[in-house]
């Protein structure tokens, strides 16, 4: 057994070790924190593959964004140190069964496949490489997805914005409640409107 | 490098795909629904990237549809984290049990 096969299955229980401690903890916050742990080993993967590129992109997007955001949503949403109650026995009973089954089904598939490889050239992975198929417009070229991918992230952060944005019944609550707080206090209060009702400049017709 | 077969590659990221698949079954909190779906997303990755260099080594295709991948899980986590945020406005839960409103 070679270095770089052992350098493998030693990633591979990595990976797979966070995985599981990912799914299966009780304490929201160490399971962030085992799926951080768990995408590094991945990205590690990548580098053992010689992709570096997509090792790179792995590590900015899902460590440095996605688990990042995900932190920041268990913060807002839930006390970080209390213990989430465990799944009921039967569901565990049975999604474990059925983990199991699916996959063994799928592990006697792949052993049984030969897969054939259709070339022994090198895999040329280079960012110069990819950045031209990805933006050229023959016939292996990736330039439509791109476009469209691009649209897609404009509206994904449209409908972002649109979800956290306040309804206007909302917003008319908020101001009542400025309104009356500022009648508690005692002396002239500034009461902030929310609209303005007359046009600041009336001319004289 | 060809020490380890492909095979084993797959073996690894479909482990990693009923793990996250484990999860999405036994959680009932909407992050970590999220977090699971992560995990099945980037066993997808894995293979992409393992077939690509195995078996097609003059293309590029995986790497693409893995690059592609990535990007739309990062906005799918965006939008999923804004909607959770909202529902726990609303409902002061995040469990899927408590936003039964349209179950029905």
């Amino acid at each position: 057994m070679s270095a770089s096969a052992i350098l493998f299955y030693a990633i591979s229980a990595f990976i797979l070790g966070m995985g599981l401690l990912a799914v299966t903890s009780t304490k929201i916050f160490r399971s962030a924190i085992w799926l951080l742990l768990s995408l590094v080993g991945i990205a590690a993967l990548y580098f053992w593959m010689q992709v570096e590129f997509i090792a790179a992109v792995q590590i900015v997007v899902y460590v440095g964004g996605i688990v990042v955001l995900i932190i920041f949503s268990i913060f807002l949403t839930q006390q970080s140190g209390t213990e989430m109650p465990k799944p009921a026995m039967k569901r565990t009973v049975f999604s474990v069964l059925a983990a199991l089954f699916g996959f063994g089904f799928s592990f006697n598939l792949i052993d049984h496949y030969g897969f054939v490889p259709t070339g022994t050239q090198p895999f040329n992975v280079s960012v110069s490489e990819i950045g031209t198929q990805m933006l050229s417009t023959t016939a292996h070229g990736y330039i439509l997805p791109f476009e469209v991918v691009s649209m897609l992230l404009l509206s994904a952060m449209i409908g972002c914005i649109v979800i956290a944005m306040k309804t206007p019944e909302q917003k008319a609550a908020e101001m009542e409640t400025i309104v009356i707080q500022n009648e508690d206090t005692p002396g002239p209060s500034e009461v902030i409107t929310p609209h303005i009702s007359e046009p600041l400049i009336t001319e004289e017709a | 490098m060809n020490a380890v077969p492909l095979t084993h590659i797959l073996f690894v990221s479909t482990a990693l795909f009923f793990i996250g698949m484990y999860g999405l079954f036994t959680r009932r909190n909407l992050i970590t629904m999220l977090m699971s779906i992560e995990l099945i997303l980037n066993s997808v990755n894995i293979n992409f990237v393992a077939f690509n260099k195995y078996l097609y080594p003059s293309k590029l295709d995986g790497v693409f549809f893995t690059v592609f991948i990535i990007t739309i899980a990062a906005a799918e986590a965006a939008v999923a984290i804004a909607i959770i945020i909202n529902l726990y406005r609303s409902h002061k839960s995040i469990d899927v049990e408590d936003a039964a409103e349209l179950k029905f």
